[in-house]
């Protein structure tokens, strides 16, 4: 038996169980190893996919839960959001290890999708579960205002 | 260009120290094994590639490889290097690539085991010359490539600057013999060799045929630091683009035909092993290959493997493998016999002294105030996002000599070769090993556990790519945890306020002992210098004082967390500068100025630090009006100095509650090699240091870890995170350690700053407000 799947607008036939968590379809069923695993509890953010355009942890998202939505990784993520978000990480050069980055490019560019110019206290509430052991945290913020900023200016 | 200086014997180097303040004439005296500019073997080269020693290959297309011998784990090494290298080639930086090369004795790394003795930094002696000088020349033969003590750019500086001259000078021979011009006439720029008066010109990779086919020179001009084009320029990171695309390989995304998972529960004891286990149930699940036990190696807990076609196969059916354990001699061991053990010790023995200046018992005798107060750290994690993993293809049936292939995130790749062939029964030369991108390193990958324990589990399955990886429960229950240590500090003064006597001891389990004991089998022994670093090798000019530290053997894993031993001795020291300083009615700034009169270099990153952040200027209430108030905390480690003055205030809804607002550092590393590499460090290190600070604990119970995943272990979130400004102070001396001095100083300045807010002394980590 197997699951269609619709990653990054390709249709995927996928042997994986139902309950098989998203984040390891990708990884191991389609080998699309830019999501990453870090805790599987929904605790840190790296697995951050959207799903519709929904932020979504996909460590904790079977694969049933899917349907016939479509899910965004960052190796397939497209918008002017995500291009801006990535050419203000490379301005202010923000990444260290990277391992985190995939999950924050991800769940900021669901953010300035829903709103185009967040103040602090909006990148905490849609940033705060992605967690960063380089601490990053100050050049992830600056990046998305500076994305922002150029998104509003055209 | 600058001042010219003959150098005969590259001992001279390590003898003399270098101050890069001038133009340098390199030669070699001395044949292989000493020498680092060629390796044992030709660098493997693709079609149109040249070596041109064992640092760099051109290829026809221009393109230079610069080979990096350090793991790349978000410390920017990849960039710096490459910058070291590529400077002294003139190189055109849009062309240079990096790779990471085979495993050669060229590529130990000898800066972090000579930083690793006991010797106080202002001590100039022949005992210490002659030491670091023989434990240098034999790390170079016997040593390992780690990534490690803040040492990249320290160990490589040298060696990578002189390759880069080497193959620059043969590039430009190859030029000039072609054109029949003098060499001296020929002038390179951006990976260009051109010779002005004949107007010719040729591209690196038209030259590098040639070049590659004469002798290597017998001495080199290394460039005065004025002349430097990338060296000390903000350079963005090389791999930063990979990494926003998700192209960019970790070792847990390491992928390879045919692949298989394996993953593994381990006995919830430190140390416990498997005594008997049922396979029944998770050899009938989906995609189960095999279910084996696997003994705890390299200091290493044993445990379970379950081995399936895919990730979640393999998860899911180690999960549902019933086990007995046997818990071993951990088993009894709870945090506060732990912390009670600790105690006992500090009371029954001072331990090693490692630093004694005047009469420090007389001293304090005399004084007319002691001042005395006793400190605790607890066991850390490591925490790296990317758990332990690592892929092994055990290929026994291979007819080129390579019996494995390894793809690990490792800081030791030597030694991670070594243990994987030792678990496979193999030689280190029969196993090819491949370091990948790390997750975050910060010291638990200079650990090999989980390498031997991937390398055993492929062995059950010869021929077939085995992944092992651990869940983030196994990762934070099996780490080797930076150790607790307790300590009691004192301290005299006199009828004046004036220090006179200083002692500190400290007592807790020793680093090196049981990494030279479950990597080598050597019996641990002798002083540890990370147990007492961050205590005695300290610029504080105390008119006596005597520093000890008494190890503690535990059966608990400890290991190398950033900063090591000064992650909690400062937290001690600077937390009882303050206090002394308080008893002795002086403001702390004076107090430390006053106590570095004869170490200018730390006296300016204090005095940088406490003006950039407004030392005592008022300071403004929070957004939310609650009250702010400053501590600082100066600290040397790895050579760097670094003073940090951090913004603290309560949160007005839950009181106990600590929040950071600003963080200000000043550091001296010597040369700034990246300033931007630098500032990133700086964020990273304090964030860290703010992590363990405000919330890192590991508990245990019956010799098991508490805290399983990250709602038990909280990290710093965006939203807790200070503004963080860094001051870096102009210096031409040789470069030193970046990524961990920024650690040590954030708990003490941060505890200095409550204790101002609130009257509360804070000895015991983390910080937690009565």
């Amino acid at each position: 038996m197997t699951t269609n799947l619709k990653v990054n607008d390709k249709t995927y036939a996928v042997a994986a169980t139902p309950d098989t968590p998203l984040l390891w379809v990708l990884r191991g069923d389609l080998q699309m190893t830019g999501t990453k695993f870090g805790c599987g509890m929904a605790l840190c953010g790296a697995c951050t996919v959207q799903i519709d355009g929904v932020p979504t942890r996909s460590c904790v998202t079977p694969l049933s839960a899917v349907g016939e939505r479509s899910v965004a990784t960052i190796e397939g993520l497209q918008g002017r959001e995500i291009t801006a978000l990535r050419a203000a990480w490379t301005a202010i050069d923000v990444v260290q290890c990277g391992y985190c980055q995939s999950g924050q490019l991800v769940a900021a560019a669901a953010l300035l999708k829903a709103t185009p110019a967040p103040t602090d206290a909006q990148i905490n509430a849609a940033m705060d579960g992605n967690l960063c052991r380089c601490g990053t945290y100050p050049r992830i913020r600056a990046a998305i205002h500076q994305a922002a900023g150029k998104l509003a200016a055209g | 260009m600058g001042r010219k200086r003959t150098v005969m014997k590259r001992r001279h180097l390590l003898l003399g120290g270098l101050a890069a303040t001038g133009a340098l004439m390199v030669g070699w005296g001395v044949m292989p094994p000493r020498q680092r500019l060629t390796g044992s073997q030709p660098l493997p080269t693709t079609a149109g590639q040249q070596a041109l020693n064992g640092w760099l290959k051109i290829a026809a297309d221009d393109t230079v490889t610069v080979m990096v011998p350090k793991s790349e784990m978000g410390q920017g090494v990849l960039t710096a290097l490459a910058m070291v290298l590529a400077d002294e080639l003139d190189a055109d930086w849009a062309r240079v690539r990096t790779e990471h090369p085979p495993i050669d004795a060229i590529y130990n790394n000898i800066a972090t085991v000579t930083d690793g003795m006991p010797f106080h930094p202002d001590d100039q002696g022949v005992i210490k010359r002659t030491a670091t000088w023989l434990t240098a020349k034999t790390m170079r033969e016997i040593g390992l490539m780690a990534t490690g003590g803040s040492s990249s750019i320290k160990d490589s500086w040298l060696p990578m600057r002189e390759a880069g001259a080497s193959a620059r000078a043969m590039l430009v021979a190859a030029a000039a013999q072609g054109w029949q011009v003098p060499a001296g006439e020929c002038k390179v720029d951006k990976g260009v060799v051109t010779h002005a008066a004949s107007g010719r010109s040729a591209r690196f990779g038209e030259l590098a045929e040639r070049a590659a086919k004469l002798p290597l020179p017998n001495a080199v001009r290394l460039k005065a630091p004025a002349d430097f084009k990338l060296i000390g320029q903000p350079m963005p990171r090389r791999e930063a683009a990979a990494k926003q695309d998700g192209s960019a390989r970790f070792g847990i995304d390491t992928v390879l035909p045919g692949q298989r998972y394996a993953s593994v529960v381990m006995c919830p004891t430190l140390g416990g092993s498997v005594a008997s286990f049922d396979a029944k149930a998770a050899l009938a699940m989906p995609g189960v290959l095999q279910v084996i036990a696997v003994a705890g190696q390299r200091g290493g807990t044993g445990g379970v493997a379950a081995i399936a076609g895919t990730p979640w196969q393999a998860i899911s059916a180690a999960k549902a493998v019933l086990v007995q354990w046997d818990h071993g001699p951990a088993a009894g061991l709870s945090s506060a016999g732990l912390h009670d053990q600790l105690k006992k010790a500090l009371a029954e023995d001072s331990g090693f002294g490692y630093f004694s200046h005047g009469d420090a018992a007389s001293a304090l005798k005399g004084a007319a105030k002691t001042i005395s107060a006793e400190y605790s750290a607890p066991l850390l994690a490591h925490a790296t996002l990317e758990p332990m993993n690592c892929t092994v293809w055990f290929t026994p049936e291979a007819s080129n000599g390579i019996k494995a292939s390894v793809w690990a995130p490792t800081q030791v790749a030597g030694l991670a070769r070594y243990a994987a062939a030792k678990a496979l029964g193999l030689g280190s030369e029969q196993v090819a090993m491949n370091v990948t991108l790390l997750g975050g390193g910060f010291g638990r990958r200079l650990e090999v556990d989980f390498v031997a324990q991937a390398a055993a589990i492929a062995r059950a399955l010869p021929g077939v790519p085995v992944q092992t990886f651990w869940t983030r429960e196994q990762d934070s229950t099996h780490d080797f945890y930076r150790p607790p240590c307790v300590a009691r500090y004192q301290a005299g003064l006199d009828a004046q306020g004036a220090l006179v006597a200083w002692t500190a001891a400290s007592a807790g389990p020793s680093i090196v002992q049981q990494f030279l004991q479950r990597q080598f089998g050597l019996p641990g022994a002798g002083p540890d210098k990370t147990t007492a670093e961050g205590a005695f090798d300290q610029p504080y000019e105390w008119p006596a004082a005597e520093i000890s530290h008494n190890i503690v053997e535990l059966p608990v894993p400890v290991g190398f967390w950033r900063s090591v031993g000064h992650s909690h001795q400062a937290f001690f020291k600077e937390s009882f500068v303050d206090e002394v300083a308080l008893a002795a009615k002086q403001d702390p700034l004076a107090f430390r100025l006053a106590l570095l009169k004869n170490h200018p270099r730390h006296a300016a990153v204090l005095q940088r630090a406490a003006t950039t952040a407004g030392w005592g200027q008022p300071l403004p209430p929070a957004a939310d009006g609650a009250k702010k108030a400053r501590g600082l905390a100066l600290h040397q480690s790895f050579g760097s100095i670094v003073a940090q003055v951090a913004e603290v205030s309560l949160d007005p809804a839950d009181p106990k509650r600590i929040r950071v607002h600003r963080v200000v550092a000043a550091i001296d590393c010597g040369l700034a090699v990246n300033p931007n590499g630098i500032r990133q460090q700086m964020d990273s290190a304090v964030v860290f240091g703010l992590s363990a600070a405000l919330y890192g604990e590991i508990t245990l119970d019956k010799g098991q870890v508490q805290q399983t995943n990250f709602h038990q272990q909280p990290l710093l979130r965006g939203s807790d995170c200070p503004v963080i400004e860094t001051e870096i102070i102009t210096s031409a001396e040789p470069p030193e350690g970046v990524g961990e001095p920024g650690t040590p100083p954030i708990a003490p300045a941060v505890a200095n700053a409550l204790f101002t807010l609130t009257g509360q002394r804070l000895r015991s980590l983390p910080l937690k407000l009565a």
